[in-house]
């Protein structure tokens, strides 16, 4: 089982309904957020192409978090998702260094506290809250060694790209282009 | 004209909208822990070449600070942990791909073994020392046997200590400007060179001075060597590499750097030792201050720098 995120920069539309359901969902404390929404303008005047992308914790297959976690707190759960145990963190940060697309955030309590694709969620069956409310049913979310799963049908369907392939993270979240 | 322009919603604390995860308890464990190492290296070296004599302040004075040091160092590290209550976490688990778990441990090691290593030489600054408990004294003499062996395993875990505080940073290859092993070895020699200047100013012998300056003015031509080395590895790098070297190359640190480090951190304090090497009257301190805030320096701009430099927006 390996749990993948998609989503479609061509139907999303910056909503942010994806970040107000998270911190709904897993009581984020007040000014931070678990995923966030990133619009990037490019291009000559006046041809120009935005593309909005919602972000979160990459869950990668080769997690660097994971590696330089002195205590072992930061670790692969079920399907690869990256867990932090509350209760081993030191909140030494060293996994805040360490993550290419800085996702994580030490939460006041003192410990570090990311993105968990919603697992207590997805062990119910559920998709993860941000998946669920998403209004334009821009992000796919699933299993990718089932090959009917949303995940893997739009990722054959679809051209796709995931963000810093060059830091070797082997990032689990895949934007379609 | 090809433009981008990135809008981010995201607003954490510590995180944006520049990385601040660290602030001034890294760069200063890193200092001291570097300077410890330096003292610690040439105490063990020169108890074993059989120089106690000819170097006594760097065989017998220097190691009796080294605890209190590294207990300074330690206290900056404890300050940074966010979630103290569970520090001990890091003394249940053995993490081999983690650095900071490796180094968790050294220090366990270290510290401890530089204690027995200070009470041994504690008479050289306080001569009438009285351990007051038979089973203490009988304990210095136990292990007085075993200097050669303590001098040794100091000489090796300085080094060691010294390069594991340039590894702590060049693991994160999220942070293009640490991602390069040219760190480890560059911290150590500052870490010598601090060592070797914080020396100068224990000894009373213009002899055992004199040495040090010399010992001094190699490992900062080693370590010129090292910064020149680094920047060409970056700028033959990609271009996340580049953009992280062009923070020291023209960007927002470079005056600081090359200001601090290189020319009060090392070149004024370099001439000044020839200076002394030539027989001109320099008071020690000048050479000595400049070259502590030097290494300081060395490590406070990099561990900005490196969170400055990053792989995304």
């Amino acid at each position: 089982m390996r749990y993948a995120m998609a989503i479609d920069t061509k139907k999303c539309v910056g909503c942010s309904d994806c970040v107000v359901a998270c911190q709904t969902e897993n009581d984020v404390p007040i000014g931070y957020c678990r995923d966030w929404v990133v619009e990037v303008t490019d291009g000559t005047y006046p041809q120009l192409e935005t593309e909005i992308r919602s972000e979160r914790c990459n869950h990668c297959d080769n997690s660097p978090c994971v590696r330089c976690c002195p205590t072992g707190a930061s670790h692969y759960a079920e399907g690869g998702i990256v867990l932090v145990t509350h209760e081993k963190c030191i909140g030494c940060s060293a996994c805040i260094q360490s993550c290419p697309y800085d996702a994580r955030y030490t939460h006041p309590e003192g410990y570090v506290d990311k993105c968990t694709f919603c697992l207590h969620r997805v062990k119910k069956g559920m998709e993860p809250a941000c998946v669920a409310v998403c209004p334009t049913k821009c992000m796919y979310f699933g299993d990718m060694d089932d090959p009917n799963s949303p995940i893997s049908k739009v990722l054959k369907t679809r051209k796709y790209k995931v963000l810093a392939p060059e830091a070797g993270t082997k990032p689990n979240v895949y934007y379609l282009i | 004209m090809k433009e981008e322009i990135i809008v981010s919603g995201r607003m954490n604390h510590m995180i944006d909208p520049v990385l601040h995860a660290w602030g001034w308890e890294i760069p200063v464990y890193l200092f001291l822990g570097g300077l410890a190492a330096g003292l610690l290296f040439f105490s063990g070296l020169y108890y074993l070449l059989g120089k106690e004599n000819h170097y006594p302040a760097a065989v017998r004075k220097a190691p009796v600070l080294v605890p209190v040091i590294l207990a300074l160092g330690l206290f900056a590290l404890f300050l940074d942990l966010h979630h103290k209550p569970y520090f001990w976490r890091l003394y249940t688990t053995i993490k081999f791909q983690s650095p900071m778990s490796w180094g968790a441990w050294t220090l366990m090691i270290v510290t401890p073994l530089s204690m027995i290593w200070a009470a041994l030489h504690i008479k050289e600054w306080f001569p009438r020392w009285d351990w007051k408990f038979q089973w203490l004294k009988d304990l210095e003499i136990f292990l007085s046997d075993y200097k050669k062996t303590i001098a040794w395993a100091m000489a090796l875990l300085g080094v060691i200590l010294g390069i594991y505080t340039g590894i702590l940073l060049s693991a994160f290859n999220a942070r293009p400007l640490w991602n390069t092993s040219i760190l480890g070895p560059l911290f150590l020699t500052s870490g010598l060179s601090a060592g070797s200047a914080l020396i100068m100013l224990l000894s009373k012998d213009h002899h055992e001075r004199i040495t040090f300056a010399r010992i001094d003015l190699i490992v900062i031509g080693i370590e010129l060597f090292f910064i020149i080395h680094m920047f060409m590895g970056f700028l033959a790098s990609t271009q996340v590499q580049i953009d992280a070297a062009s923070i020291f190359l023209g960007g927002e640190l470079t005056a600081p750097f090359w200001i601090f480090v290189v020319v009060l951190g090392m070149l004024v304090p370099a001439a000044l030792e020839v200076m002394e090497l030539r027989h001109f009257k320099v008071p020690v301190i000048i050479p000595v201050v400049l070259i502590l805030f030097g290494s300081f320096m060395l490590r406070w701009l990099i561990t900005n720098a490196g969170q400055l430099s990053r792989y995304l927006y």
